[in-house]
């Protein structure tokens, strides 16, 4: 029974996790990069332009130094817990990539390989189960370091994503309403046929992004680390790669929101709205090719807004972000909701009542 | 209160309405501006591949000057230092003996010379108070150092290379600053 | 023994373990995470027995949320093993008792159920899925599942009112 397992198919879902990891990692690095760059473009600078051409090699620099930094861990403080804070955010980071398609279906060595880690049925709600514990790593890290700044930076980033979280679960349900499934690979599929979901529930998708951005702790809603209240937020007491993981951690998870906004509003590895791609006539494994260059230009275009405005907008102060979660986008997504509800119940009895 | 310009504006603190309190009109007002700063010409320049041509009139590090035959020009009379508001400058003078006429262009040298470059203003009063045309400021910054001490300029860190000797060096330490001094005499 | 099996019992013991840390711990934060790594356990056996939204839901509202709130609060009161309270012997009795006849009640209905050979239920049992559990909910116990949504709602009024200044 034990040995009943495929064990092709084991070691092809290794490969693809190891691969989707790296990649992560490896977008992650260069999203520190980007985002000097993009902050050195909005503000008329140059940005990073040292180390290799171009500075194309400065995240590995800095990746270096922090590696070389003294560790430090605060006497007071859980030393378990201490360790743990960071590596489980690193850990609900990574995690939500297991269940994204990262493409259609690609046939290679005699084999169907789906480019996606485990098509679950429950989709959606795995990313946000995911998303939920990411808090635990921020709180457990700001609780252990035993130092009231980090402390109250865990509290805010625990309150904040507690609260924006009921809105986008709402947005989500309104979503899941128009599309009548939870898992990510039929969604996409859906709207390869159809439109993209972005077309039938705009305000949803722009709830959704707020959302986002707060649970990324990305500003404006980066209260959590205000650096001008807070020193550095939840991790003030960190140091070398622990701290690392935790910045590192900010990068990967605005990653992963990027691919599930790109999979859930914007047609994920479809390659353009309204078109039918079957009709080109290339082969599957160049489609899925394709399908996947398509979700890394819309992943991009999605990392570039979330620096974008991080380079834009000033932090919120922390009333109007509670009033900006609970007095204006619950009602909203509500309302979307309602709506939502309203024309799919129509819709369903043909428009006639 | 009478207003001293008619520009002044009264501070509206109304309660925001809806639109205002959903921050998007406002957010994109400000994401369109970051955006066209993109396109912008950048006015930082890369410096050590790339060097901003110093101002004409710019002051620099002091240099004791010599001349075509390598000779020292200073005679040590100390109207530098008198001219110095900063009292920066310290000599003392010593008289050439028979010998010396390829090291030094007058009977009267100085012996010391040091310039205190913490005390120094580099107002250029050095410059113009000299009648041999024997110091001038240069176009180069006083370089950074860990002692106090180190920033007190003997003679030989001030006087300019050799021409004869090195003359690469005495043209690249001399720069544009000839034409001035001559405007200057 | 399958590999199913192997993770039946590793579950149970990791459950039952981190819920005897729960109970045992000094520091109040340490058994709050012995309280979520028992709910992930937990959910492990729910996706054993196929019932996969309930497995995740069961990780959103408590492990996500409700745990959260509860570090939250232990957090800000900064709760130290020192200054616990201290109980009443004859409550701590009254616990007891109470406590094992819940425990008793709970065991004697596992063990009369038909559920009791089965413990997993890979790929078999449907009645977890969310397509079959909205539907029994809306079809079936649809007056049961709105009360307690009315429930909720005044649960929520009732909170609000509190938050309300005056």
């Amino acid at each position: 029974m034990l040995i009943a397992i495929d064990l092709a198919m084991i070691l092809v879902k290794l490969v693809l996790i190891v691969i989707v990891v790296m990649a992560s990692l490896l977008i992650a690095m260069y999203a520190t990069y980007a985002e000097r760059k993009v902050a050195a473009v909005l503000q008329d600078r140059r940005g990073p332009n040292r180390a290799g051409p171009f500075g194309i090699l400065q995240p590995v620099a800095d990746g270096i130094k922090l590696f070389f930094k003294e560790e430090i861990i605060p006497n007071l403080s859980s030393k378990f817990l201490f360790i743990l804070g960071p590596s489980m955010a690193m850990l609900t980071a990574i995690m939500t990539s297991a269940i994204v398609p990262w493409g259609d279906t690609i046939h290679l060595f005699g084999r169907d390989i789906s480019l996606q880690i485990a098509d679950v049925n429950v989709g959606i709600l795995y990313v946000f189960a995911v998303v939920s514990m990411g808090v635990y790593g921020i709180m457990i890290g700001s609780w252990a370091s035993n130092n009231k700044y980090s402390l109250m930076g865990g509290l805010r980033a625990a309150s904040q994503i507690i609260s924006y979280e009921l809105a986008m679960g709402i947005t989500i349900i309104s979503l899941l309403m128009v599309t009548g499934t939870l898992s990510l690979k039929e969604m996409v599929i859906q709207q390869q046929q159809g439109a993209w979901n972005v077309f039938y529930q705009p305000l949803g998708f722009l709830l959704f992004l707020i959302c986002a951005f707060a649970e990324c702790n990305r500003t404006p809603f980066d209260l959590s680390e205000a650096e001008n209240e807070l020193i550095g937020g939840y991790h003030t007491e960190y140091s070398s790669m622990k701290l690392g993981f935790y910045l590192f951690s900010e990068y990967i998870n605005m990653f992963i929101s990027s691919v599930i906004m790109s999979t859930l509003f914007f047609g994920g590895y479809d390659v353009l709205p309204f078109v039918d791609e079957s009709a080109w006539g290339l082969s599957q494994n160049w489609m899925a090719i394709i399908g996947l260059a398509a979700l890394m230009i819309k992943v991009v275009c999605f990392l570039f807004l979330f620096m974008w405005v991080r380079w834009t907008i000033p932090r919120f102060r922390y009333d109007q972000l509670m009033n900006l979660g609970w007095r204006i986008l619950i009602p909203l997504a509500l309302l979307n909701m309602l709506v939502t509800g309203l024309v799919v119940l129509l819709k369903m009895n043909h428009w006639h009542f | 209160m009478q207003a001293l310009t008619n520009r002044a504006k009264l501070v509206e603190r109304k309660p925001m309405n809806l639109l205002e309190r959903l921050y998007l009109p406002a957010v994109f007002k400000g994401m369109t501006i970051t955006f066209g700063h993109m396109f912008k010409k950048r006015p930082t320049i890369n410096y050590p591949e790339k060097k901003r041509p110093f101002s004409p009139v710019f002051r620099g590090l002091h240099i004791l000057n010599r001349d075509e035959e390598g000779r020292e020009n200073c005679t040590a009379c100390g109207l530098c230092a008198v001219a110095c508001p900063a009292e920066a400058i310290t000599m003392e003078a010593a008289e050439r003996v028979p010998g010396e006429e390829q090291l030094y262009h007058e009977e009267k040298y100085a012996a010391k010379y040091e310039i205190n470059m913490l005390r120094c203003i580099f107002c250029g009063l050095c410059e113009d108070a000299c009648p041999k045309d024997a110091i001038y400021l240069s176009e180069t910054f006083a370089p950074a150092d860990y002692q106090r001490s180190q920033f007190v300029y003997k003679k030989e860190e001030l006087l300019i290379p050799h021409p004869i000797h090195e003359p690469d060096a005495y043209k690249k330490a001399l720069g544009n600053r000839v034409q001035r001094g001559k405007v200057n005499q | 023994m399958g590999i199913t099996q192997i993770l039946f019992w590793f579950l149970t013991v990791l459950a039952l373990a981190s819920a005897i840390v729960v109970v045992t711990a000094k520091s109040p934060v340490y058994s709050i995470l012995a309280l979520i790594v028992t709910f992930f356990s937990i959910s492990g056996h729910y996706i054993l027995m196929n019932a996969q939204f309930l497995a995740i839901v069961n990780i959103i509202v408590y492990a996500g949320a409700i745990m959260v709130l509860f570090l939250f609060v232990v957090m800000l009161m900064n709760l130290n093993a020192a200054s616990e309270p201290s109980k009443n012997r004859i409550l701590q009795f009254i616990g007891l008792i109470s406590g094992g006849c819940l425990f008793l009640v709970i065991l004697a209905a596992f063990m009369r159920s038909d559920l009791a050979n089965s413990m997993v239920q890979m790929n078999e049992g449907n009645a977890g899925l969310i397509k079959n559990l909205g539907k029994a909910l809306f079809n079936d116990y649809v007056i049961p599942f709105e009360i307690s949504s009315v429930l909720f709602l005044s649960a929520m009024i009732g909170a609000v009112l509190i938050g309300k200044k005056e």
